[in-house]
């Protein structure tokens, strides 16, 4: 019976390591806190109706961005126990971690930066401002794009569940490689949370891809063909396209996986006629476009900004096009690089080799394009500039490893060592992270309203460049020194304990320019009276996302324009703006259908987890039964008149006249400022209390 | 201010990573075997061919970056600049023509240094046998009837084959950074790395793919020897009490961390082809391992 109900839970499965404990304790309390915070300020309901229901991708855009910046500092987190460990653990030195608990950080920390931060920031992205740069109101789907988001987060929680209950997760590495992630060999749950929390957010990854291809292809205003699409959303497009293709592959391997464990079939097993190698190949399949998945849009972001802070339109828009389809289109056929070393000889190798080197070819054009933009133009140094500038020197260093590793002897000595990682991250971290960073700093006057102060964004810029390298350079050298990823230990006499030290070292400065980002928007927060955008355009932009209003309004375009160039908007400011006739817009109405079929989504994967066999039955009837429901609701869309319209616009415009006659001007805090301000502000509290 | 800053901190990093490395082995730059060394001459060369693109295009970004500045009023600035044919051509030529002379480079070598194939036809490779373990390394001398654990010792300029595969242990793989790359060992399979030693010594070596939680003690040491102080060890082993029958084997297969170097005589014969044959589960397999082509 007990079994029946719970199936493996028992309190064993509660936390009962430091670790867990710890994990346990501040999950709770950050949940108090929450909690605490709403009910006070009586901000459910707003909270319920205004931001968790809502279809509206802006807001979805930014509840992505919460909970990815969360995701963030969580894989950080890990990040810096990897390294301090490895610091540590050198010859008679343990270290402080047990290799096992050492195996479960890294794992998390390579699951949660590339799924729960990277694709959720990148989504983040391409929800605000996808739809504002072709001139749409809405997704084609907006149903289909909170529910992506729900799923998302419900693989979060999962992610995160073994802190509450169930004290292990997979520590296997980030791709749960068989037979190691077989039962034989890791009996524990900790591989079926990677799994159910995978599945349930690779789905809303799938369906928002999806969504996102039909708007992109669909829903573009009059005259934007797809030769004028802006850079930014053709770089969506080809992702969204990858997407599409390979994350099913990723759920058709998870689930064989699943029945390997669950049921006890063979694909994947070392007995009765399994195949890993399978596994292998097609978990890479699938996890080599991820990380172009991720590239892509941060490519276009690039040429966005490169173009709009050099003042010139972008060099070689088609070349700069094809190179992202190219890229798109070979990422899907290089898989193999990953396992030069699982012997499949030297014809097959030779080909992965080449169609890898291939692709630098389209990538390369993308750089000779964004340097052909700069060439006499007049570039203003603002952060997302700087992020730009300081995204090519260290994707170069990726580059150049990457094609290294991709010559099949030459990645037999490199494969497996520091040097691999030290590569993944230059791309990931250069390319992808600074592309979101880059994107965050240029877009966010356009969600919020007002600027980020660039003094301590700049600081923030030139710690991460600086504790970028403090931190890589010695993992390319403990590469060439022989040291292979994942040590939990080594032993002195490799002479390699520098090095990880170096690297942690960089790890804090790395720390630092995270700490420097909050600060950055708490600071620009402060001062926002000097920092808001009154016009919309602060930049001197050229895409339409800069013709609304900031932050947009809940419709996007009160008048839908026209594109007639690719520099839409641009084009527009040079012709004059005309005086606008309003029409009645339709808008989709708020659900909570996403949130409900990704609870029950949840509680079916955790039952799987626990092999709660009846929770998981009810739950999987629970998606169907809403999934129906919501197909019977046919008011699902409200219209706002073209007078209110005109009533919204006014009253927009009156309160921007207001708040510029209420601005402020000055210069961006510096931190001794705001560090004082902040004083100043704690001892106001503290006086008004006593 | 940041151009200095930045100069500035290159040139401390260089120098702190400069000091770090005195007295420091980094063993990719100092290979002592044949594989190692024409594997960091490819690596070297691919390298340059790629600086040969990378730098020019590097310099170029910063430059104009730095020259085209706002506050920059000498330099021309031109918004409507158009871009012909020709740059179109230039943007996709060169990184063409590099990728090209890359492959160039590419095939012969992929063909050349693949680790299955005999370093020298015709001279038959000394075979070691070797099998990943939960968490050592089994290797089996079928000719010389000796095995050791975590420890092998090769006679030097002789070519040497093992062949990897593993018992109970998920993908492990097998690298001796110092003679050459890695390959992968698996249950079921037999891969063949053949290396040769050209430096007496010893060298360590590891297992490079993580395969559970002894996975950094599962380390050996390679010893390099003369072929008489190789032939001299093997008589001293194949003398000693310690044999390694089914019932020690089954020992072996009890996982163990950080497992100490140990040395057995006389493995039992059909030892490493019943290890295979427990996955395949058919014919009974011959202990000459080339028999498993094309798997």
């Amino acid at each position: 019976m007990r079994e029946f109900l719970l199936g493996r839970l028992d309190a064993d499965a509660l936390p009962h390591e430091w670790h867990t404990i710890g994990g346990s304790i501040g999950f709770i309390l950050m949940l108090l806190i929450g909690i605490g915070f709403l009910t006070y300020t009586k901000r459910w309901k707003w909270l319920w109706n205004e931001w968790l229901t809502s279809v509206d991708p802006k807001k979805i855009g930014i509840m992505y961005f919460i909970v990815g910046g969360f995701m963030l500092l969580r894989g950080g987190l890990d990040a810096i126990m990897v390294w301090l460990q490895q610091a540590l653990s050198s010859g008679s030195s343990q270290g402080y971690l047990s290799a096992q608990h050492f195996q479960e950080i890294f794992t998390a920390h390579g699951n949660i930066m590339v799924f729960f931060v990277a694709m959720a920031l990148i989504f983040g992205l391409i929800n605000y401002i996808v739809p504002l740069q072709i001139g749409a109101r809405d997704l084609a789907s907006p149903f289909m794009n909170t529910l992506g988001f729900w799923l998302y987060v419900a693989g979060v929680v999962m992610v995160n569940m073994f802190f509450l209950l169930g004290g292990e997760y997979a520590a296997t590495g980030w791709l749960a490689v068989a037979p190691l992630s077989g039962r034989e060999f890791s009996p524990g749950v900790g591989v079926d949370y990677w799994i159910w929390s995978l599945q349930i957010s690779g789905v809303g990854t799938t369906l928002a891809a999806i969504n996102f291809i039909m708007t992109i292809l669909k829903m573009r205003v009059k005259g934007m063909g797809l030769w004028k699409m802006p850079l930014f959303t053709w770089g969506s497009l080809c992702s969204m396209l990858m997407a599409v293709t390979v994350f099913p592959l990723l759920t058709a391997t998870l689930f064989l996986v699943f029945l390997d464990r669950s049921i006890g079939t063979h694909f994947f097993t070392t007995d009765a006629g399994g195949n890993a190698m399978m596994y292998t190949n097609l978990i890479w399949m699938w996890g080599h476009p991820e990380v172009y998945i991720l590239m892509l849009p941060s490519f276009g972001i690039f040429s966005e900004v490169v173009s709009t802070f050099s003042r010139k339109p972008i060099a070689g828009y088609k070349s700069n096009v094809l190179g992202m389809v190219g890229v798109s289109t070979l990422a899907l056929s290089v898989w193999l690089h990953h396992f030069y070393t699982m012997g499949a000889g030297a014809n097959v190798n030779q080909f992965f080799g080449i169609a890898t080197v291939v692709i630098a070819v389209p990538t390369s054009v993308l750089v000779f394009s964004w340097i052909a933009t700069m060439y006499k133009g007049r570039i203003r140094f603002t952060t997302p500039m700087l992020w730009f500038l300081g995204f090519v020197g260290i994707f170069a260093l990726g580059g150049i490893s990457g094609v290294l590793l991709a010559i099949p002897p030459v990645d037999f000595q490199l494969h497996n060592s520091l040097f691999l990682v030290a590569h993944f991250h230059s791309t990931v971290i250069g390319g992808v992270l600074f592309g979101i960073f880059t994107g965050l700093n240029y877009w966010f006057p356009k969600m919020t309203g007002f600027k980020l102060n660039e003094r301590i964004g700049r600081y923030a810029v030139w710690s991460w460049i600086v504790g970028f390298f403090v931190a890589f350079t010695p993992l390319y050298i403990l590469g060439l020194m022989g040291a292979t990823r994942r040590l939990d230990h080594y032993d002195a006499s490799t002479g390699w304990q520098p090095f990880f030290i170096m690297s942690f070292i960089g790890g804090i400065i790395i720390c630092i320019g995270v700490a420097l980002q909050i600060v950055q928007i708490i600071a620009s927060y402060i001062q926002k009276r000097q920092l808001y955008d009154y016009s919309g355009d602060p930049w001197d932009g050229r895409t339409l996302e800069w013709s609304v209003p900031s932050p947009a309004p809940d419709y996007n375009f009160a008048v839908i324009p026209e594109a007639s160039t690719r520099d839409a908007f641009w084009d527009i400011k040079r012709k004059g703006i005309p005086k606008p006739v309003y029409k009645d817009i339709h808008m989709p109405k708020s659900t909570a259908s996403g949130i409900y079929i990704s609870i029950f989504a949840f509680l079916a994967g955790f039952g799987f987890v626990w092999e709660i066999v009846w929770l998981s039955v009810i739950s999987i009837l629970g998606v169907i039964i809403c999934l129906i429901a919501r197909t019977f609701d046919e008011d699902i869309e409200y219209t706002i008149s073209a007078e209110e319209v005109e009533k919204i616009e006014e009253a927009r415009e009156n309160k921007i006249r207001a708040l510029q006659k209420n601005a402020a001007s000055g210069d961006d805090m510096g931190l001794i400022e705001f560090i004082k301000v902040v004083l100043k502000w704690a001892w106001g509290i503290v006086r008004s209390k006593s | 201010m940041p151009v200095w800053l930045t100069v500035v901190s290159l040139i401390g990093l260089c120098v702190l990573v400069a000091v770090l490395l005195r007295g420091k082995d980094i063993i990719l730059f100092n290979p002592k075997g044949l594989i190692a060394d024409q594997q960091l001459r490819l690596m070297t060369t691919a390298t340059l061919v790629m600086f040969e693109i990378a730098i020019p295009a590097l310099f170029l970004f910063y430059y104009f970056a730095w020259k085209y500045r706002e506050t920059n009023e000498k330099a021309t600035h031109d918004p409507h600049k158009s871009y012909g044919k020709l740059f179109t051509f230039a943007i996709w030529g060169f990184p063409t023509f590099t990728m090209l002379l890359l492959a160039y480079l590419l095939v012969p070598a992929s063909h050349k240094l693949e680790p299955q194939k005999p370093i020298y036809d015709g001279i038959k490779p000394l075979h070691i046998q070797v099998v990943a373990m939960r968490w050592k390394w089994l290797f089996i001398y079928p000719v010389h009837n000796i095995a050791t654990v975590n420890y092998v010792q090769i006679p030097v300029h002789t070519p040497v084959q093992f062949d990897l595969t593993a018992d109970e242990t998920p993908m492990s793989s097998f690298w001796i950074p110092h003679l050459g790359g890695q390959l992968y060992a698996m249950t079921e399979h037999v891969n063949r790395l053949n290396l040769m030693a050209d430096t007496l010594g010893d060298f360590e070596g590891s297992v490079a793919e993580l395969n559970g939680i002894g996975f950094a003690g599962m380390r050996f040491n390679t010893r390099i020897s003369t072929q008489e102080d190789f032939d001299k060890w093997v008589a001293e082993i194949g003398t000693s009490a310690n044999i390694l029958n089914t019932s020690e084997y089954e020992k072996l297969l009890q996982p163990s961390l950080n497992h100490p170097a140990a040395f057995y005589a006389n493995p039992a014969p059909a030892l490493y082809s019943n290890i295979l044959s427990k996955y395949t589960g058919a014919h009974e397999h011959g202990s000459d391992p080339t028999e498993h082509e094309g798997h």
